[in-house]
């Protein structure tokens, strides 16, 4: 995984330099108009948002049951992108119901529950941050139950008769507009891969610098 | 199961034994709940006439406001006496200490609401007698949700630095769910034209995130109070 970050990140500067042409290449969805293309930032980043409360929860069971240290801080990485890309979704999201809807903002249960596991993962930086010792046990209790919302979020949409499109839209696309959202996808997965990495080598790297520092101390 | 029950009822029996001999966390959490409610009524209320369909929501941020305090409370006084270490250690399931310390809770709190739902109905002119079943099994649900998640963050909390101000961070995202149901439900009944329908909904609701709540919170507080 981790000679992947190099490439990764290079592909994925690419892709993103270049979904701006393959972006505008697509149609104009009837009623939407430009506002439209938001979706092909808001559907990736929402997609790994989701992805990461799961990397994170998997990875707190992991702490919690088998005590793996390693796992840690896989989990702490990934609350960190949870939290950007979760901004990213609720930010684009916004941008695209002030057309679509005529507000900026609704209850509709998924926006409710994507801002709530959002906020899980303000909550769980924060505890990382001024809990101190001890604090990751608790944080990966945090974590579970963060895990816990994804499903509903997921499902919301064709549960509840909501205002948000249904997971259904996705698969319906036009053959341009499903393939730019899914070069953008393939974009957004690999950034999202190649930070992970980063994120957790530099948090292996400090705890490493952590342990020369304890031997140092005691020698 | 019947040694479950048993360790259960002991540890919240040694709460409440506790908590009759000092009053303290009952005393202080139901003095911040009222005046929670005074101060919404005194920035609310104007010349005798509280704003429609407010009475739900204050109740139900005043319940939490003071069910935090109450728990932040119940584990403080663990940590202050080293009792904490003297819990964990005896042989017994972990998840029945829990179950223990979460009834104690819910018996504190529901002694706190029958304070504070005629307060509330009295300052705000919220029929509160209209349909008692519903609203109290609304107000059991709720709150056992609600205490359900904060009883495990509370007892992690009690080893992490600034506790206090953790807590809150911790337990109001995570407990949203629990308190849209409760306060929509709450509303529901609350309103000119009261809406069973839409109350037995939002019941449902707080049942199915209770079960998920109290499932995974048994499920972590093992693994999370072992050191």
């Amino acid at each position: 995984m981790r000679k992947l970050t190099t490439p990764f990140i290079v592909l994925s500067a690419m892709m993103f330099l270049s979904a701006p042409w393959i972006i505008n290449a697509t149609r104009y969805e009837s009623t939407m108009g430009l506002v439209q293309k938001v979706f092909y930032f808001h559907f990736p980043s929402a997609i790994l948002f989701m992805t990461a409360a799961v990397i994170c929860g998997i990875n707190s069971v992991r702490v919690l049951f088998w005590k793996n240290k390693q796992a840690d801080v896989w989990a702490l990485s990934a609350a960190e992108l949870g939290f950007l890309f979760g901004a990213l979704t609720l930010v684009t999201g916004p941008l695209w119901a002030r057309k679509a809807w005529g507000v900026w903002w609704v209850w509709d249960p998924r926006l409710t529950l994507s801002l709530v596991l959002w906020m899980i993962f303000g909550a769980y930086l924060l505890l990382r941050q001024y809990g101190g010792p001890g604090s990751d046990r608790l944080a990966a209790g945090m974590a579970l139950f963060g895990m816990a919302n994804v499903p509903f979020i997921y499902v919301s949409v064709n549960v509840w008769r909501t205002l948000h499109p249904m997971t259904s839209v996705v698969p319906t696309l036009p053959y341009d507009m499903g393939a730019a959202l899914w070069f953008c996808f393939t974009a957004f997965t690999m950034l999202f891969i190649a930070l992970l990495n980063l994120r957790a080598s530099l948090e292996f790297q400090r705890l490493r610098v952590e342990e020369l520092y304890l031997a140092e101390d005691e020698a | 199961m019947s040694n479950f029950l048993r360790v259960a009822w002991t540890v919240m029996r040694k709460d409440l034994t506790v908590e009759v001999r000092s009053r303290e966390i009952l005393l202080t959490t139901l003095f911040f709940a009222v005046s929670v409610v005074l101060v919404f009524s005194f920035a609310l209320v104007r010349e005798g006439r509280a704003p429609d369909d407010v009475a739900a929501g204050i109740l139900w941020v005043a319940i939490s406001f003071s069910g935090t305090l109450a728990m932040g409370r119940t584990f403080e006084r663990e940590r202050y006496n080293d009792t904490l270490r003297a819990l964990i250690l005896a042989p017994a399931d972990r998840p029945a200490i829990y179950a223990g310390k979460l009834l104690g809770l819910l018996l504190l709190l529901a002694l706190v609401e029958i304070v504070l739902v005629p307060l509330v109905g009295l300052l705000f002119a919220a029929p509160i007698f209209s349909f008692p079943f519903q609203l109290t099994l609304l107000l059991i649900m709720g709150t056992l949700g609600f205490a359900a998640v904060g009883t495990l963050f509370a007892a992690m909390l009690s080893r992490v630095r600034s506790r206090d101000t953790l807590l809150p961070v911790l337990l109001y995202p995570i407990t949203v769910p629990v308190m849209i149901a409760g306060v929509r439900g709450t509303a529901a009944l609350f309103q000119p034209e009261p809406d069973q329908a839409m109350a037995q909904f939002w019941i449902f609701g707080l049942i199915f995130w209770d079960a998920v709540f109290v499932t995974l919170a048994l499920w972590t507080f093992e693994p999370v109070m072992t050191e």
